[in-house]
Parts: structure tokens; C-alpha cells; sequence
């Protein structure tokens, strides 16, 4: 009687598996990051870079210090803490003290991320729970902006980038702009289309130049990397909703091109809102949160406080997605069928 | 943006793994040469085992009765050659198992011919007799879950077949055994066809076939006569296409309900492989006494499509076809996607055999897992809508009952396109296997 082949495995069914792997399919993230990462270098010289850098030291640190010895090699080869990072330098004041941007990066990571039990596990979205981390802690300097110049100023530090840590808390530049927001909600003065598209207006790293984001997002999308429903279905909800309200009072409320392509939206939508983590997965799921998301971005922007509203609304969502995920299950095959 | 355009012959979801035909698709189909020693298991799918008819010591002829059906949902065994009934006892199942068997020596001296007999005179037969020919010859589903043939035909009172549908979608990778059928015997499959429609009373017959076998679909319409309300029907190339209701989705854009068959909405479906089976027992008296099996994957020497006789051990087919490579880890029965893998190369060639793939170092080395970042994509690969990425997190927390409670999980078919499109590498289809597993072995 003969034996079990010795060199024979017995894995079961399917052997064959489609080519992505999740490190890779956040390299696309890292790849459409690109165009308007290079845009912020262009417009905000070696302090965004530093910014960037501080952010992301931050992060892949926390991920590091927070990580079993034995899976830090993977986890860290996932590339998603670095991306974090990079993604929180994104919504950061180019003039912000770096210390500042390694604790947001510190606290995404840490708060956001492993406490939760790590990749996957995470409620919120790390890199704007951070950002809320140092809105709410450092509100002077997150809301101080530089002026957008060009590669001519690349090496013209904002000298508050190097306040001493804890020292200089409340430091701010010398030279600061309003943002497009700041203009539109406080003095009803418009931004020039070209410039919110281009990106020579100040505001955070990553969220200036409109047509960069754009293209990022157009590259995920045909990589099947985010799903389009949130990034149209926020944009689409915000337009209609900011529509009504210029029809209303053309004077006082921003027209709905200017609200898609100010301030963090488009980063948000394409870059934030999409995290599959933080996002619901049915599509009908997808499209509850893309429009409470574009619905509370304009409602926050008119009646709230704050010029921005984007991050909030984005973490409020975050909150529902759980619930939405389980109560918009996809019909089954063959149940529920009409007679 | 699949919603802007009218589904058309395919259903939605699913997945596109490569093809992987090229290495046999188009290599005609070969016979291989007897060998000493024959076995054959007396269960060989779901159901009843088949009862011995023959002892230690008889001599058979090929194609004479071995063992009996053992029950309704139960076929028949027949001898694959011409020899002597050496042992009926424990042998080795594909799966490492020992199972009833009854070994056959064949004899050396033997023409191996097959007796052809008087045809069965299938016109006159009253739906009754048919179903009782088609369990005595043995027939079964060979596409792979070999679930007997005349349990499919026998319809309970109150419902009528009006169309039947023959599966030649073979969707899964390297598997070319359908297509060489369809393409080399085109006419013997319209006529099982013809056979099996009129005896059902169905109204009409379609034969949905992946559109990557042009050269079948050409065949099949170039014997199509107009007295044949036979149709062929180019489907999407898409897994799992071949799955019944995926099918009947894809044909006649209709559900059939969960927990019930196609047959509830008035379809039969049969696989390519058991219609010709079916012509040939009625045109010759041949029972099922052998089957195409395509050998194929970067683990064989020389792929090939084969008829070979029942029973034959798994090692007499690999040697036939050059062995396996050096670098061969894992052999399977069936397709890559859905098919079991061999313990035992000793193991016979069983009924519902329809490949035996050898597979390397590439395609077995266990990938790194990541964690599950819910990207979704299972979701969109799931032909039945279910939620893969819950299934596999409830099933690690062994949460069974919330995954068939909340999630249906028992109206999965395990195809595995969640496991072959998750990013992260997570076995979401073998961990739905345990958890249907423990829910079955719950219920009293």
C-alpha cells in the first residue's frame, strides 16, 4: 500500500490569486500623491518638505516604538504609516514648527492607528485625527498661512518651522496670507479660478492645486484604488447643496465651483474620504457617507465658526460607518427577490 | 461603470483570472493505454455508495455491471476493463482517505475493445424508463461535483422543464476537457442534447459557451440543423460563469431563489461532458466508463487532454503525460479554482474528474497576510453579493451563527473569487469552508 507522497502539499482551492497586494495598492496612494506633493514643493519650498518629513518621521516612529519586534518588518514594509504621515503633512501650514508636525505624526499613528489594533482596525482617519489633535492644541499656528511663491523661493524657510519645541508654542511667521476660506468667509473676496486650480494660493501643503489632485484622483480610479462613488457623491452633494445657497445670496455664499475646488476639499474627498478603512464598503453604504460628508462640509463652511469643515466632516462620518456598513448589505443573490 | 451598460450573457460580479488554456487547448484529445490495475471507489459524490455486485475472483468485462445503485440519490458501477475483480476493499481516495473499492486486474490478453451493443431505443421510452437507463449507466454530473445525472432529471409533479441548458462555459483556469469535447464532437452533443430535451419535454435548448472558444461556438452552429431548437449562446469570459446559477443568470437573466434548484424556475442544466455521456449510452449501450481529464499546470511535462478509463491511477495518467517536474508542490483534481488536492497519486481517476493540474513553487507558496483594510474588492468579486470581509473576520472570532444569521453564509458556493482577489492575502474562502463546516456539524 503506498504512502502519502511525501513532497506533495494539499493547500486548498483557489490556487491562483490576482496580482495586487495591499502594499502595493498603497504604493498607487504614494504614486497619485505625487503630482501634488511636487505642486507643494513648487509653491511652498523646503518647508513643506520639512513639514512632510517631520510628519512622517512622526509616524513610521510611533508605528515602529508601537509594533511587536517580530511583525515591525512587515508592518512597516505595508508602507500605510508613512502614508499617514504624508497624508497628515498634506493638511498641514507650510510655516507650522516641525516639532508640531512630528507630534501630529506621533499621535495619528499612535491614537489613530495601532490602539485600535493596527492597520484595519481603526475607526477614524489617522492622519485627520491628528490634524484635529493639533487644531485643537496648537490653534495659532495651524491656522497661520504662507504665502504661496514659487521655485525661485525654495530655500526661504519660514523661520517658525524651527520654534523650539514646547518653548515657542504659540510661535507664528512674520509673513502670512489669508487662505481663499479665510478671504471667502470673512471678507467675501473671491479667489481667481486658475489660481484654486493651479495652486498659487496659500492654504495647507497638499490641498492647493485643484488639477494636481485631479489627476491623482483620475490615476487611483483607473487603478481601482478608491472607490469613485465618495469622491462623487462628496462633491456632487457639496455643489448642489453650495448652489442652492449662492442662488439664495449670490453676494454672501461662495458660487459651487469655488467650493469644490477650495480649501481641503478635493484633498478630502479624493484622498481622505476614500480610505477603504474609514469608508463603508457597500455601495450603497458608499454613497450615504459621500453625501452626509459633501452635505456637512458646506454646512460647517456657512454657519460653523471655522472657515474649513472639511476634516470634520469627514471624522463625523467615520463615526456612522459601521452602522451604515450593516444596514445597507447588498441584496443577496436569489433572496428578497420581487415576485 | 458596469450600470450604464445592459447586462448581457454574463452575471454581475465575479472575477478574471487568467485563462492558462493555451498549454492543451489545442491539443486533440488522446487516449491513454491500459494499464495492470484499475479502482473504483463505491462513493464517489454525495449520496448513497453504490453496492458491489461482483467478488474477489470474477472475471468482468469492460463496460459489464460492478456494483448496483445503493439508494435513489445512488448510481451505478462499471468495469473499465476487461479483467478480474482482485480485492474489494479499503483503497486510497483521492484525499488520503480509505474508501470501499473494488480493484480490478486487467487482462493482459484482452482486446480492450469495447462490445458495442444494440442502442437503446430512447424515443419509445417513457420519462420513468429514461431516468432508469440513465442510472444504469451510471451517468453523473462530470463537471466536476458528479451529482448522479437521473436525480437531476427526476422532476416532481407540478413542475415542468421548459428549457435546458448545457453548461460549456468552462470558466475555470487551464481546464480545456469541455472545449476539446465541443469542438470534436459537436454532433454527438447535439444529439445527447436532442435526447435529453425531448425526453424532459423542454421546449428549447441552449448551450452557453465563454466566449474564448470561438472555434467550439463555430462547430457547434455549423451542425445545428433547423429541425434543432437548439441554440449556442456566447457568454462573457468571466469566473465563475460555469456555476449552474451563475449561468442561468447569464442565459435567461433569471435568480433562481436561494435554497432552491434550477429546475424552480423551470431549467435543467446539464455539463457538456454528461450529454455526451448520455449519447453515447443510448446510441452504443456504453456505460460511464471513461472520461475526458485535462492534464495540464507548470508542474506537468507534457499537458494533454485525455480520454481515460475510470479507475486508472493518478500516477499511470501523470506518467502517460512525461511525470511531474522537479518543482512540482501540489497536484489537484478540477480546476484551480475550486478543485481538491491529491494525497495520494495512487488515488484513482474518479467520475468527476475533469483535470488533473500540477502546480509549482509559484502558485502554492502561502503569500503574506496583511491585515484586512476593507477595500472592498471581495465584495465586488462575490457572485452572490455576500460580504467576504465580514465572513472572514466572524470566522476568526468563530462567531458562526452571526455569520448565517446576518450574513447567509451558507448561500455561498465557495467558488474562491474573494480569496483570489483579496489584496491582502487573507484565505476568506477556506475560512468559510471551516465555518460551514462547524454550522453543519451543529445542526442535529
Amino acid at each position: 500500500m503506498s504512502q502519502k507522497d511525501p513532497h506533495l502539499l494539499l493547500q486548498s482551492a483557489p490556487l491562483l490569486r490576482q496580482g495586487l497586494t495591499t502594499p502595493a495598492a498603497m504604493r498607487d496612494v504614494w504614486l497619485a500623491l505625487l503630482p501634488a506633493t511636487l505642486a507643494a514643493l513648487w509653491f511652498f519650498g523646503l518647508s513643506a518638505l520639512l513639514v512632510l518629513l517631520a510628519s512622517i518621521a512622526g509616524a513610521v516612529m510611533t508605528e515602529w516604538v508601537f509594533t511587536a519586534p517580530e511583525k515591525r518588518s512587515m508592518t512597516l514594509r505595508d508602507n500605510s504609516a508613512a502614508l499617514t504621515g504624508l497624508l497628515l503633512g498634506l493638511t498641514l501650514p507650510p510655516g507650522l514648527p516641525l516639532w508640531m508636525a512630528f507630534i501630529g505624526g506621533v499621535v495619528a499613528i499612535g491614537i489613530g492607528k495601532t490602539i485600535w489594533g493596527g492597520l484595519g482596525a481603526n475607526l477614524f482617519n489617522p492622519a485627520l485625527l491628528g490634524r484635529a489633535f493639533l487644531l485643537g492644541t496648537f490653534p495659532i499656528a495651524m491656522t497661520t498661512w504662507g504665502a504661496a511663491g514659487g521655485p525661485g523661493d525654495f530655500f526661504q524657510l519660514h523661520t517658525s518651522n524651527l520654534a523650539i519645541p514646547f518653548m515657542q508654542a504659540g510661535a507664528t511667521d512674520a509673513i502670512s496670507a489669508a487662505t481663499p476660506l479665510g478671504l471667502m468667509k470673512f471678507e467675501q473676496t473671491d479667489t481667481a479660478f486658475l489660481h484654486l486650480l493651479m495652486g498659487n494660493t496659500a492654504g495647507s501643503i497638499g490641498e492647493t492645486s485643484g488639477l494636481m489632485l485631479l489627476l491623482g484622483g483620475l490615476f487611483l480610479w483607473m487603478r481601482k484604488g478608491i472607490d469613485w462613488r465618495i469622491p462623487v457623491g462628496i462633491l456632487a452633494t457639496a455643489a448642489l447643496f453650495s448652489l442652492i445657497m449662492f442662488l439664495v445670496d449670490g453676494d454672501k455664499y461662495p458660487s459651487p465651483i469655488f467650493t469644490i475646488f477650495s480649501g481641503g476639499m478635493l484633498l478630502g474627498a479624493i484622498f481622505m474620504a476614500t480610505d477603504p478603512v474609514t469608508s463603508p464598503m457597500t455601495p450603497r453604504g458608499a454613497w450615504i457617507f459621500a453625501i452626509g460628508i459633501g452635505f456637512l462640509v458646506v454646512l460647517i463652511r456657512v454657519f460653523g465658526g471655522f472657515p474649513e469643515g472639511v476634516m470634520y466632516a469627514i471624522l463625523l462620518m467615520n463615526a456612522a460607518t459601521p452602522l451604515i456598513d450593516r444596514y445597507n448589505q447588498p441584496r443577496i443573490f436569489g433572496r428578497e427577490l420581487k415576485k | 461603470m458596469g450600470f450604464l451598460f445592459s447586462l448581457q450573457n454574463s452575471f454581475k460580479h465575479g472575477v478574471h483570472p487568467e485563462h492558462h488554456k493555451e498549454q492543451t487547448y489545442d491539443l486533440p484529445i488522446q487516449r491513454v493505454p491500459f494499464v495492470d490495475r484499475y479502482v473504483m471507489p463505491l462513493g464517489q459524490h454525495i449520496g448513497a455508495p453504490a453496492k458491489a455486485v461482483v467478488k474477489a475472483g470474477d472475471r468482468v468485462q469492460r463496460g459489464q455491471l460492478i456494483a448496483e445503485h445503493g439508494a435513489f440519490v445512488s448510481t451505478t458501477l462499471h468495469s473499465p476493463v476487461t479483467g478480474t475483480v482482485s480485492e474489494i476493499g479499503a483503497r486510497r481516495y483521492i484525499d488520503g482517505s480509505f474508501k470501499p473499492a473494488i480493484e480490478i486486474e486487467a487482462d493482459p490478453y484482452a482486446t480492450q475493445q469495447f462490445a458495442v451493443q444494440s442502442a437503446v431505443d430512447w424515443e419509445s421510452l417513457s420519462i420513468e424508463e429514461f431516468i432508469n437507463e440513465v442510472q444504469k449507466a451510471g451517468i453523473v454530473g462530470m463537471g466536476g461535483a458528479a451529482f448522479p445525472s437521473h436525480v437531476k432529471y427526476s422532476i416532481p409533479e407540478g413542475q415542468q422543464i421548459t428549457e435546458l441548458l448545457i453548461n460549456g462555459a468552462e470558466c475555470e483556469p487551464y481546464l480545456t476537457n469541455d472545449h476539446r469535447l465541443m469542438l470534436e464532437r459537436p454532433e454527438t452533443m447535439l444529439r445527447g442534447t436532442e435526447i435529453v430535451r425531448l425526453k424532459l419535454g423542454a421546449e428549447r435548448a441552449t448551450i452557453g459557451v465563454e466566449k474564448n472558444k470561438p472555434d467550439a461556438i463555430e462547430a457547434l452552429n455549423k451542425h445545428i440543423t433547423e429541425e434543432m431548437p437548439i441554440r449556442v449562446v456566447p457568454l462573457e469570459v468571466k469566473y465563475p460563469q460555469g456555476a449552474e446559477k451563475m449561468l442561468i443568470k447569464a442565459v435567461y437573466d433569471l435568480e433562481v431563489p436561494a435554497g432552491e434548484l434550477p429546475r424552480d424556475v423551470g431549467v435543467a442544466v446539464n455539463n457538456v461532458g454528461t450529454i455526451v455521456a448520455i449519447a453515447d449510452y443510448f446510441e452504443s449501450g456504453k456505460p460511464l466508463i471513461e472520461r475526458i481529464v485535462t492534464v495540464s499546470g507548470p508542474g506537468v511535462e507534457q499537458p494533454a487532454n485525455l480520454i481515460v478509463p475510470l479507475g486508472t491511477p493518478i500516477r499511470e495518467v501523470l506518467r502517460f503525460c512525461g511525470g511531474l517536474k522537479e518543482q512540482t508542490r501540489e497536484v489537484i483534481m478540477g480546476g484551480p479554482m475550486m478543485g481538491m488536492p491529491i494525497a495520494d497519486l495512487d488515488a484513482p481517476i474518479l467520475k468527476g474528474c475533469s483535470g488533473i493540474l500540477a502546480f509549482t513553487e509559484r502558485e502554492t507558496s502561502r503569500p503574506v497576510e496583511y491585515p484586512c483594510i476593507r477595500c472592498g474588492r471581495c465584495l465586488e468579486a462575490c457572485p452572490y453579493f455576500l460580504n467576504p470581509s465580514r465572513f472572514a473576520r466572524l470566522a476568526r472570532a468563530r462567531l458562526f451563527e452571526e455569520m448565517q444569521e446576518q450574513y447567509k453564509v451558507m448561500d455561498c458556493v465557495e467558488c474562491g473569487s474573494c480569496t483570489f482577489a483579496c489584496p491582502s492575502n487573507i484565505p476568506i474562502v477556506q475560512l468559510i469552508r471551516t465555518a460551514k463546516d462547524n454550522l453543519r456539524s451543529q445542526k442535529p
